[in-house]
């Protein structure tokens, strides 16, 4: 391999948190390999390239852009157009990219709302002249100008043309590396696929296993668990029965369930009602209004229970748009 | 006017772009630093179950997720009504120092670091943690990959992964440690405590050895004499994870102390048109606009605030080198924003002195590191102190359990004015009086907001691109009159670069 040119690699961040940029970073010393294996040409955490570098290169110059973040303003789909444009390999990288996470269940409001609550609502915030931030704002100086809020997060995929995804929130530092080694073996999947384990986190948790059969659900503060024994068993709603494998089951394995951050297993599109379709066969009892009771008093939130990092990647999508001022897409 | 508009600004936690306007004799007349984002947490939180938020709200930031999984841990504690045993706290400050000693390190070594030990107006292909590498070797670049690597490790450990952990609940955390962990805790406490003074070593040598970098801390490019926000323990020396929250003047008198939860009589949050992240302020001194002083409610929450805002720190080695800060800078209060820096590895000290302290703690391995709460849940804040500054959750519930409100004012929003009044003032300082807008001068303007280790991702509760500088000059019809070296460009965002 070292008689090959280096290919050209490229990270971005657009809408997410940094976490995936920390992930990276705690590939520690294999950074190191990274650099040996690849001419990293724009990675703005850590290399001083400018954008103006990634506009004047030539189309399909960068060999792959690993790209975390959804789509929520006009700058971030900016990137994304761009990057796009000038890599041959585009993986969604993280679980903002792949299936919009966390930030992905304001799709279940939207922009009119989350400005009422943020300038106007929230306790703190005095604001008698009812002022919200602007796309153009002439000040006594000049013009000054913000990005363009969009109504709904949108994947990346939901935005451009996506080859690879690599799960998580964010993928783990193992996962990231055996992901580097299969695109520089060139032993990758079909074009379209996630790059990851296709198994179940139950598949590596280390818990113990008998039958499940649940007639409550808890809360998490609920109950203490045993800390040996499957927790969905015990009636917590962990989601590792529906998510796919390559944390290596780390949350249950501190008592925590599984919130299902690696997204659907392969095969699976709406990871929701993949976890819906799981617990209904673990719960003990076939009349309807007990399990109708069982369900609402144990699961009071099921978007924010199944569709948690999945939401803006899933059938559903988003919440219908009201009418009204910044109800509907600006894009 | 002309414009200056460096978008986006660099080594930081999100996003943000500054618009410098230069009048007709070329000086700075005015200074817009904007914040072009917002995620919008505190409405799609609304209807989720209350014991997700430690999960939920950690990914307001990647890089400090630890910080709001402990305030929100915190405010469940406060919405349930339910004091965590002794265990359970012990078990949260010494994940929580753990944490903190690694996020130091991270900003110090990676983001401000280069402006110090490569030099403010090095080149920019040099100016980055690779260049620190080059500068002063391998092995102290091993030495931070171990203290990150550490940090993490143990992170994952006590709160199952290495980002986004998974433990803390009302009334305590999901797991403990045992006897074997609490050993290997308490071995790498060490060695954090030895990596903080080695860290303090080569500031003393690389900053305050060199007469231009210490002219340039102790000048008056980088000044604001504003209010300091910091939690103070008992004694009212500085703490992390628990505390009252101390604010004192531009004359270091104390202004006020409350608890997290009194944080509404205190704080206030202003919103400008022009950017998404709002401007909080003292209540009682009300908005003055972007100045300083005792009549302006702006204040800093920093760890030089920090510093300002206590008497002391707890730990017997930290205390010495707080000592030693105040002698050498002159006496409380410092209103020097650059010494912010010195501040954060006074801080990296008093994280690890506290780590290795909890990990010999007797309690720290016991089994009680939980209780269920039995009341029911309403209303609760959180807070602790992030990296970043004074972090407040604050959250109300229905009697299930389920958010009906949910308010956040995170570390960097508290610093948004003051930051904004530093650049402008760097700028002033810097550019203008026939001087030419080289890179390297506005790199200096960019020191002004480094120095506060902002996160504006925390702080819109988002964490867009951080994309590199670009600066073109334009005259007011939108003609081209200064491209600035390798920071050519057509931009990123059309609407960045148009001119009234």
């Amino acid at each position: 391999m070292n008689d090959e040119p280096k290919g050209k690699l490229a990270l971005y961040w657009a809408a997410s948190c940094g976490g995936c940029e920390i992930a990276v970073l705690a590939l520690n010393e294999k950074i190191l390999d990274v650099d040996a294996l690849f001419d990293i040409v724009f990675w703005p955490v850590a290399v001083d390239a400018k954008v103006h570098d990634v506009e004047e290169m030539a189309d399909g110059s960068i060999d792959v852009c690993l790209f975390n973040g959804g789509i929520r303003t006009s700058e971030q789909e900016y990137m994304a157009r761009l990057l796009r444009k000038k890599s041959k390999v585009l993986v969604a990288f993280g679980s903002c990219s792949h299936e919009g996470c966390i930030p992905g269940l304001a799709n279940a409001t939207n922009r009119r709302g989350i400005f009422d609550t943020v300038y106007h609502q929230t306790p703190s915030t005095e604001n008698p002249d009812g002022i919200e931030p602007q796309s153009k704002t002439q000040m006594a100086e000049g013009t000054l100008h913000l990005p363009v809020f969009y109504d709904t997060l949108r994947t990346l995929d939901q935005t451009v043309l996506v080859d690879y995804y690599l799960p998580g929130c964010p993928p783990e530092a193992d996962r990231i590396w055996d992901a580097i080694t299969a695109i520089v073996g060139n032993d990758l999947p079909p074009p379209g696929s996630v790059i990851g384990a296709e198994t179940t986190v139950c598949d590596e948790c280390p818990l113990k296993r008998n039958e499940k059969k649940i007639k409550k659900f808890y809360r998490t503060w609920e109950i203490i668990p045993d800390e040996e024994t499957c927790l969905l068993e015990q009636g917590l709603v962990c989601c590792g029965i529906a998510t796919r494998a390559g944390c290596g089951a780390r949350c249950p394995q501190v008592a925590s369930p599984c919130i299902g951050c690696y997204g659907p297993n392969k095969g699976v599109h709406d990871h929701g009602a993949r976890m819906m379709a799981a617990l209904s066969s673990v719960i003990d009892s076939d009349d309807p209004r007990e399990i109708d009771r069982i369900i609402r008093d144990g699961i009071p939130d099921p978007v924010g229970t199944f569709y948690r990092f999945g939401l803006a990647a899933s059938h559903l999508r988003r919440a219908k748009p009201t009418d009204g001022n910044g109800a509907l897409s600006k894009r | 006017m002309k414009r200056i508009s460096i978008d986006p600004i660099t080594r930081l936690e999100g996003h943000g772009k500054i618009d410098i306007f230069l009048d007709d004799q070329g000086d700075v007349a005015n200074v817009y630093l904007q914040i072009p984002e917002l995620r919008g947490f505190e409405q799609f939180c609304v209807g989720r179950p209350v014991e997700d938020m430690p999960n939920l709200t950690a990914r307001i930031c990647g890089v400090c997720p630890e910080a709001h999984h402990m305030a929100a841990t915190k405010a469940l504690d406060a919405v349930f009504h339910v004091d965590p045993p002794p265990t359970a706290k012990k078990l949260r400050e010494l994940f929580y120092s753990i944490f903190f000693a690694t996020d130091h390190t991270t900003h110090f070594y990676a983001l401000a670091g280069p402006d110090f030990v490569v030099g403010p107006t090095a080149p920019v292909a040099e100016r980055n943690i690779l260049g620190i590498i080059h500068k002063v070797g391998m092995d102290i670049a091993g030495k931070v990959l171990k203290m990150r690597r550490d940090g993490h490790h143990l992170i994952e450990m006590m709160g199952g992964r290495k980002v986004h952990p998974n433990w803390g609940l009302p009334g305590g955390v999901s797991h403990g440690i045992n006897e074997e962990q609490r050993r290997e805790i308490e071995q790498l406490g060490h060695d954090a405590i030895e990596f903080a003074q080695f860290s303090l070593k080569l500031f003393e040598d690389v900053v305050l050895g060199n007469s231009d970098y210490l002219k340039l801390v102790t000048g008056d490019i980088y000044v604001h004499r504003t209010y300091n926000m910091g939690t103070v323990d008992g004694n009212d020396c500085v703490n992390f994870y628990d505390g009252q929250i101390r604010v004192t003047g531009p004359d270091g008198k104390e202004h006020a102390k409350y608890p997290a939860a009194d944080y509404r009589e205190y704080i206030a949050e202003r919103v400008e048109p022009w950017s998404y992240l709002k401007f909080p302020y003292l209540k009682k001194v009300g908005w003055k606009g972007f100045v300083d002083g005792a009549d302006s409610g702006v204040y800093k929450a920093t760890p030089l605030s920090r510093l300002n805002a206590a008497e002391g720190m707890p730990t017997t080695l930290a205390q010495v080198e707080y000592e030693k800060f105040y002698d050498t800078l002159g006496g409380k209060p410092v209103h020097h924003t650059l010494a912010t820096h010195w501040a954060r590895l006074i801080e990296l000290l008093y994280a690890a002195e506290r780590w290795v302290e909890l990990a010999r703690d007797s309690e720290i391995t016991g089994k009680d590191y939980r209780v269920l709460p039995t009341e029911t849940p309403t209303e609760g804040v959180g807070g602790v102190e992030a990296p970043r500054g004074t972090l407040t959750h604050h959250y109300v519930t229905d009697d299930r359990g389920i958010l009906t409100k949910v308010n956040l004012i995170v570390g960097t929003t508290n610093n948004n004015a003051p930051i904004s009044m530093s650049v402008k003032r760097a700028a002033q300082a810097l550019i203008g009086k026939g001087k030419a807008a080289t890179e390297g001068l506005l790199n200096m303007v960019e020191m002004a907001f480094r120095a506060y280790d902002p996160c504006f991702g925390c702080a819109t509760h988002s964490l867009p691109g951080q994309m590199p500088l670009q600066v073109t000059i334009r005259s007011p019809q939108g003609q081209i009159l200064q491209k600035l070296g390798q920071y050519v460009t057509t931009g990123p965002d059309p609407l960045t670069l148009s001119v009234p």
